[in-house]
């Protein structure tokens, strides 16, 4: 089981709260300080993300983020539920309709978490789409 | 954190002072910034991001979207940053060799090419 888990509406404003939580933890967990804002970058992006996917697809869903603390890894898996053959429908920004920005987004978004993460793992299917992310902890975690 | 926006000019230089966070959340205010300014006739950018705590992707769509829109009036949109956590992110993407950065808004107001 998650060490935590938090399920929030597809809505942008929630996403700062999905970062802060997941930095917390993180931090609790024993994750470098160094690397905390790395953290907080990859799990925000990875959350925009789903978030643009649920709205772009006009799913009221919640966006789903496990934080588990193991032995000396902490992972981060950030799930949607926009099935793989409709995700190339979906956009990152709602308000971007102005044509200039938008699509690139998508994959602005997974290039800063690959340029980011070290381990990293992205993968759809029928039921959505999954990030797994994870980072060395030391090995003893913070009070 | 919310974001913070603040503007003034030099020259013909028009000077954007960001502040806090540029996420998914915040960055339509500051895309509803650039674009007010390039209706206004604002074609030289400098957009300062001392101020600013974080930037993601949605940010740097937003910042590149007011590449494209200043350029198309053939102006130009320089950047004011000496923080290295938002400088790996234009590393990360390859925006540095797309955006101008300086470390100053007077050397970015100085600079012509």
């Amino acid at each position: 089981m998650a060490t935590v888990e938090l399920r929030f509406s597809a809505l942008p404003e929630h996403v700062r709260t999905a970062r802060l939580v997941a930095a917390a933890v993180a931090r609790r967990a024993g994750v470098d300080d160094a690397v905390l804002d790395e953290v907080r970058l990859a799990v925000g992006e990875a959350c925009s993300r789903a978030v643009g996917l649920h709205t772009g697809q006009g799913l009221d869903t919640p966006v789903r983020v496990s934080l588990t603390e193991d032995e000396k890894v902490f992972r981060i898996e950030v799930g949607d539920d926009v099935p793989q053959g409709a995700r190339g429908a979906a956009r990152t920004s709602p308000e971007g309709a102005d044509g200039v920005e938008g699509d690139d987004e998508v994959d602005m978004g997974l290039a800063v978490i690959s340029g980011l993460v070290d381990d990293v793992e992205v993968t759809a299917d029928e039921r959505g789409g999954l990030i797994r992310m994870s980072w060395p902890t030391n090995p003893e975690p913070l009070d | 954190m919310d974001l913070s926006l603040s503007t003034r000019t030099v020259g013909d230089r028009t000077i954007v002072s960001v502040g806090g966070e540029i996420d998914v959340y915040t960055a339509p205010k500051l895309r509803e910034q650039l674009v007010e300014l390039v209706n206004d006739g604002s074609y030289h950018l400098v957009v300062d991001m001392e101020g600013v705590d974080f930037l993601d992707s949605t940010g740097l769509g937003v910042l590149v979207g007011g590449l494209k829109r200043v350029r198309a009036h053939e102006g130009s949109l320089r950047l004011v940053c000496n923080q290295e956590r938002i400088l790996k992110i234009f590393r990360i993407t390859g925006l540095t060799k797309v955006f101008p950065i300086h470390t100053s808004v007077d050397e970015a107001v100085a600079a012509t090419d």
